[in-house]
């Protein structure tokens, strides 16, 4: 998706620019060879493989479409397709709105926000795997949330996501909003900041509203901001991983499984190449199918017309 | 990460300092807990004392965390010296692909084929008539464990057998017990389901499905058995949140839990609580039913290298690891059966003392990591996982656990 926007960037330079810089393209070959050979090279040499029936060292026995067959037969798979669908559409949703509102009302000069920044940014700080650890804990019935509400006095109340196979993805996706909402808030803080005082006096001047202006007027002009908003959040959802396998590892039974656990654990734990190969295949295709008329809408289109 | 990068300076220290005379052999293994770490240093002290040294690539995680950084490590062309890997089919490929020591010489001057017990550990380290790893220890899965405290609130006596445990559940349950602790994960819950089939279907059935891959006994009535207890047991764990095996055994150590079924390195954790057997807790090996116990374990491997000082030295570690001393002291610290059926073991206790006697009678069966491949394993715990921690009937996990047999290869 960087890839896509960097390359946007250099479309508008790009006709009378080419030769300018050489020397500064040139000192960039070594990479774009690099990306060439390890992204480019790589994904078509997994994608080869996966028509193969590989075992725990890659060979070129074919087998056609019998990985695909069996992925798409695998129950396991289609729980992780379900729970990327939730987690991805909540995580979107739920990210881009709680990180705008969240910076709006920072936005509102309010006293001590840089201490409110700091606080909302700074579980982006931890990894995944101590974010997991430490919603396993909390969401534990035991000794977290449940336990201290209990201890209050509100002994019906109960809140154990984790443990139901209904539920354990939200318990997931809490985790990850926790975790992810501070960065997306100070992007769009950075936005909101980038808005002209002007127009808020002209909207003030008019009589327009305070959430109507932002609904109508500074949402529309921070359409860069939400689009990079989206990829980070976009990438995110498609590498959950570390998170699951930290909370839950996958788990009650199969209920919590990703696609990128699948992927690993076929490769290295079964020790089947070609079937981790055909799933990760799978992904990168769902990727394409969402990127291209995106991209295609976001810069082709656009640009041109 | 950086445990990996040590290891792979250790791996570049190794290589330079391989012309001194006293050799450095690096060893890779996933033995990281208190009791797994003492009967390590069983072996690094009595290849120390040889005048070599010893230096311990100890990977932190389990088998699952540990193997692909092992096995990459050898396919990338940077190999250990030895490595720890279960002894089965996990090296098969490496094996063919000629990246494993040859240790047939090592094991006619040993006699291996002679002192190993059961044979089937040394017929899993051959590949077309050549031996390529040494076993240093078994462990079974097939255990039940007690807990005294547990029964001894809930009135009724310690069973002896599963039947009497689930005819035991409902008195637990009146007394507020968990009649049996189940960690969710997938492992435990095929382990758990292997114990009842060796326990309810009987040996022959076992084999017939896990060996010969017989998809036909696996549909059967047989198997439906099992199912059903399986199906039955699942019920009985219902409320059991923990997630890793010991939190699971810790629930039978602190009484919340009846029993728990878990392989014999969970005594480790009852030792370590200074829980006595027979007083505080009971074992049951083939869950009391079926006196067996499958032998998988641990075996080390010595992947291929040019240095012939490093070749001879692997060598010889090898054969220290087989050596009677050696097995005596490394099994009595990790609580696991030796391989070697000619040594004394009279320190070990009184779940080690049972195992003994089970396997001195011969009542040994292959485990799966020996039969079935990492694949189809991997397969079958996704759908224990699948059928204990929802509400799949026994028919339908029956179906497609046939299915999956079936397809083994």
């Amino acid at each position: 998706m960087t890839t896509a926007s960097d390359s946007s960037s250099s479309m508008t330079k790009r006709p009378n620019r080419l030769f300018k810089n050489w020397m500064a393209k040139l000192a960039s070959v070594p990479m774009i060879l690099t990306a060439l050979v390890v992204f480019v090279g790589g994904t078509a040499w997994t994608i080869v493989y996966s028509f193969t029936g590989s075992r725990m060292l890659p060979k070129t026995k074919w087998v056609g479409f019998d990985q695909y067959e069996r992925l798409w037969d695998t129950d396991r798979w289609i729980i992780s397709i379900k729970n990327l669908a939730i987690y991805g559409s909540c995580s979107m949703i739920l990210t881009l709105f709680l990180g705008f509102c969240l910076a709006a009302c920072l936005d509102r000069k309010i006293r001590y926000e840089s201490a409110f920044r700091t606080i909302f940014l700074y579980p982006f700080a931890l990894s995944f795997v101590v974010t997991g650890l430490v919603w396993q804990w909390i969401l534990n019935p035991d000794f977290g949330l449940q336990n201290v509400v209990r201890s209050w006095g509100w002994e019906s109340f109960t809140f154990n996501p984790l443990n139901d196979p209904n539920t354990v993805i939200y318990g997931i996706l809490i985790a990850g909003l926790w975790q992810g909402t501070g960065l997306i808030m100070c992007i769009m803080l950075a936005g909101l900041r980038g808005i002209d005082e002007d127009i808020w006096k002209a909207a003030k001047v008019d009589g327009i509203g305070t959430v109507k202006t932002y609904v109508m007027v500074i949402i529309p002009m921070m359409r860069p901001v939400f689009v990079t908003a989206l990829v980070l959040i976009a990438s995110g959802i498609i590498k959950l991983y570390d998170l699951v396998v930290a909370q839950t590892g996958g788990g009650p039974g199969l209920a919590s499984e990703v696609p990128a656990k699948y992927v690993i654990e076929y490769m290295f734990r079964a020790q089947n190449l070609g079937q981790g190969f055909a799933a990760s295949t799978m992904m990168l295709c769902s990727v394409v199918i969402i990127l291209i008329p995106w991209a295609y809408l976001e810069f082709g289109g656009k640009k041109r017309g | 990460m950086t445990d990996h990068l040590k290891s792979l300076l250790v791996g570049g220290a190794l290589i330079c300092g391989s012309s001194a005379h006293a050799v450095e052999l690096e060893v890779t293994h996933w033995w990281t807990s208190g009791g797994e770490a003492a009967a390590v240093a069983k072996f690094a002290d009595a290849w120390n004392a040889t005048g070599n040294t010893w230096v311990d690539g100890a990977i932190a995680g389990s088998g699952g965390t540990a193997r692909p950084i092992i096995i990459s490590r050898i396919l990338g062309g940077d190999p250990m010296a030895a490595t720890q890997l279960n002894h089965g089919r996990q090296a098969e490929e490496l094996i063919e692909a000629g990246l494993l020591l040859d240790l047939t010489d090592v094991a006619e001057a040993g006699g291996w084929a002679d002192i190993v017990n059961p044979s089937s550990l040394l017929d899993s380290c051959t590949l077309d008539g050549k031996i390529y790893c040494v076993p240093v220890n078994i462990h079974s899965a097939q255990w039940m464990w007690l807990s005294h405290a547990a029964y001894e609130k809930a009135g009724v006596p310690v069973p002896t057998d599963w039947n009497e445990f689930v005819a035991s559940a409902a008195k637990l349950q009146e007394a507020d017990i968990l009649p049996l602790a189940m960690g969710q994960q997938g492992w435990q819950q095929n382990l758990a389901f292997g114990a009842l089939t060796i326990a309810v279907a009987g040996t022959d059935a076992w084999r017939a499905v896990t060996v010969n891959k017989d998809a036909d006994v696996a549909a059967g009535p047989e198997f439906k058995a099992v199912f059903e207890a399986a199906a039955n047991a699942r019920e009985l764990a219902r409320g059991s949140n923990v997630q890793d095996w010991n939190q699971a055994t810790n629930m039978v150590i602190t009484g919340s839990a009846g029993a728990q079924l878990m392989g014999d390195w969970a005594q480790g954790e009852f030792a370590v609580a200074e829980q006595v057997e027979g007083t505080d807790y009971s074992c049951l090996p083939g869950l009391g039913l079926n006196d067996v116990l499958d032998t998988g374990g641990d075996a080390f491997y010595f992947p291929v290298n040019d240095d012939p000082e490093i070749t001879a030295a692997q060598k010889e570690l090898a054969a220290l690891l087989i050596s009677p001393e050696v097995q005596v002291s490394f099994n009595l610290a990790k609580g696991s059966l030796p391989v070697r059926g000619d040594i004394d073991m009279s320190a070990a206790n009184g779940c080690m003392q049972k195992g003994l006697d089970i396997l001195a009678d011969g009542g040994v069966l292959p485990s799966g990591d020996q039969s079935l491949s990492a694949d189809t394993q991997t397969q079958i715990e996704d759908l224990m996982a699948q059928f204990w921690s929802g509400d799949m009937s026994a028919a339908d996990a029956q179906e497609s656990y046939a299915d999956l047999i079936r397809k083994a290869d």
